[in-house]
């Protein structure tokens, strides 16, 4: 067996074809140094983006940079590297507030990724307001960590969840959502793109429903950010969350965005250094936003590193590189449809990234291993979504996600290796 | 042979479609389920006694290839085997699929559960061969439920 991590420069030996829209992936795949591994003795394949993007170079050089010239802690020292570190920490709020969209770069709060985000909203906007009887509005489609927190919430106010429902191509049944927001419905908390059935939600319709009514809404943007352009003054949403690992980025750091409103009255998630303004045994001032929500050193080298990731995208083009994911997955789709036995989980009309697919007859875990075992890196599960897999009634599905850096001859080669899996199963 | 075949034997692919002695048993004395959280695999095993022997083993349960034909190949050689014995064959088995060094008289005891000699080559796949015979032991310890975690 060759070793995992052999580099090598071979490619997909069919010829280029015309790129979509004239982007073109493959000078784009110079820049992620991981693209060059094989796996198993075979070019790597990588369809796992949604649950972790790889990093292009930039985003590597930026880390390293900031741990071997300027290491040092931020919004303290007095000294060169301090300053130098500090300049570049708060360089890449301004960026994250650009690509944003964000009136101000207080509203950019960092965080640990999605899962933090949506648990300092529960914590901080949820507990003081919501009380017995209250209701949270979540879909059917959510990931966990869009579910768990609002269910802790619930248990401890006595409030209640409400799930909308979804059809059976995955798409959020608007008017049954429309419905299930009450004068008790104190925030709607969804998805702007499912990571297990990539459907795109329309967050603004769900937005401009809920603020009729006056109800805040968060956005859980964990597989939208990285493949959508996204822009929170357009959309109105009182918040917005994701993870930077997803975006090309660093793991362990992500963003909150909220509204000044909403942050200037909540108070403080976690309590340390960093966000307050002055501590005596009596009484404590707590710092300004953004600050108020970043106690303890924060995770410097993540928020740089997420700086240069942005800078990438923005290089790349959000709008170009979603044009051409959404033509990778039409092609992938076609593809998968062609294959008798395959169902094809998840088949909104507004789809990104994600393909989601169980075999007849065959375990997802098992068609994980085969298509491992070719060089290609799917995830087979639940994706943290236990409630999809109910609604779809499958135990697990083989999810394929694509990120600019896929080619079509990826394409060919997963239909390759699901062949492969129904051979060995025939 | 490659290793995914060698993993994917035959026997596996045969016994994980139609696998024997598959559905509830009525008056068993003995029963769990055994789940594996990370994949969602679930296996019920029920057993009836007869003294220190197995007189008959059922299973039903979702999950992989491996863990269905493991269920299915487990019930076939357990049946009519004392409790030290299959015991013995659990401690084998586990041997087996975890990249062990088996004694030959060892080996010899296998017989068709030799089949999954391939899964030591696939350390995440171990949970899923292990489900049923970790379900198993916990039946006949009186243990109702049983994760791999």
């Amino acid at each position: 067996m060759t070793p995992i991590g052999t580099p090598t420069t071979a490619r997909p030996t069919r010829t280029t074809e015309p790129a979509p829209g004239g982007f073109n992936a493959e000078r784009i795949r110079e820049d992620f140094p991981v693209l060059k591994l094989k796996v198993n003795g075979k070019p790597l394949v990588y369809l796992d983006n949604a649950a972790t993007a790889q990093k292009p170079r930039v985003v590597l050089d930026a880390l390293r940079k900031f741990y071997e010239t300027e290491c040092a802690n931020v919004h303290r020292g007095l000294h060169w590297m301090s300053e130098e570190a500090t300049r570049d920490y708060e360089e890449s709020r301004e960026k994250v507030r650009q690509f944003l969209g964000a009136a101000d770069v207080k509203e950019v709060i960092f965080v640990r990724g999605t899962t933090e985000a949506i648990n300092l909203v529960a914590h901080s906007f949820g507990r003081p307001r919501v009380r017995a009887g209250d209701e949270i509005l979540i879909t059917a489609m959510e990931h966990h960590s869009n579910i768990v927190p609002w269910q802790i919430l619930c248990e401890q106010s006595g409030a209640q969840l409400r799930v909308a429902p979804i059809n059976d191509d995955g798409e959020l049944l608007l008017d049954e959502f429309e419905k299930l927001l009450s004068p008790r419905t104190r925030l709607v908390a969804v998805s702007h793109v499912s990571n297990a059935l990539g459907t795109v939600n329309p967050v603004a319709q769900i937005i401009e429903m809920a603020h009729r009514r006056k109800v805040p809404v968060l956005v859980d943007g964990a597989q939208a950010a990285p493949h959508l352009p996204v822009n929170v003054r357009e959309l109105d949403c009182d918040f917005y969350a994701f993870s930077g690992h997803k975006l090309f980025g660093p793991t362990g750091i992500g963003v909150l965005y909220g509204k000044a409103q909403w942050l200037e009255e909540m108070p403080p998630y976690q309590a340390g250094g960093d966000m307050i303004r002055s501590v005596t045994f009596e009484k404590t001032t707590y710092n300004s936003l953004p600050y108020k929500f970043e106690a303890g050193t924060p995770h410097i080298a993540g928020v740089i590193g997420l700086g240069a990731a942005v800078d990438y995208l923005s290089r790349v083009g959000l709008a170009r590189a979603a044009a051409y994911e959404r033509e990778l997955l039409e092609y992938a789709t076609e593809r998968l449809r062609r294959i008798p036995d395959a169902r094809i989980i998840g088949t909104a009309r507004e789809k990104a990234g994600v393909l989601s697919f169980v075999l007849e007859g065959i375990h997802p875990h098992d068609v994980g291993t085969i298509l491992d075992q070719e060089g290609i890196a799917v995830r087979a599960g639940h994706h943290c979504a236990m409630p999809v897999m109910d609604r779809f009634q499958v135990p697990a599905t083989a999810r394929a996600s694509f990120a600019f850096y896929n080619t079509p001859q990826e394409v060919d080669a997963l239909i390759a290796g699901i062949e492969k899996v129904k051979e060995i199963f025939s | 042979m490659s290793e995914v075949r060698e993993l994917y034997q035959e026997l596996i692919i045969e016994h994980s479609k139609k696998p024997r002695n598959f559905g509830k048993l009525d008056g068993a004395d003995h029963e769990a389920t055994g789940f594996n959280p990370l994949c969602g695999d679930k296996v019920t095993v029920y057993v009836k006694l007869d003294g220190n022997v197995v007189r008959e083993i059922r299973w039903e349960g979702s999950g992989c290839a491996i863990s269905s034909a493991s269920a299915s190949l487990m019930t076939e050689r357990s049946k009519s085997k004392s409790l030290t014995e299959t015991d013995a064959l659990f401690q084998i088995f586990h041997k087996l699929v975890t990249g062990g060094e088996l004694e030959e008289a060892e080996t010899a005891q296998l017989g068709k559960l030799a089949v999954f000699s391939g899964v030591k080559e696939f350390p995440v796949r171990v949970k899923c061969a292990t489900l049923a015979w970790h379900t198993l032991r916990a039946a006949l310890e009186g243990t109702k439920t049983v994760t791999t975690d």
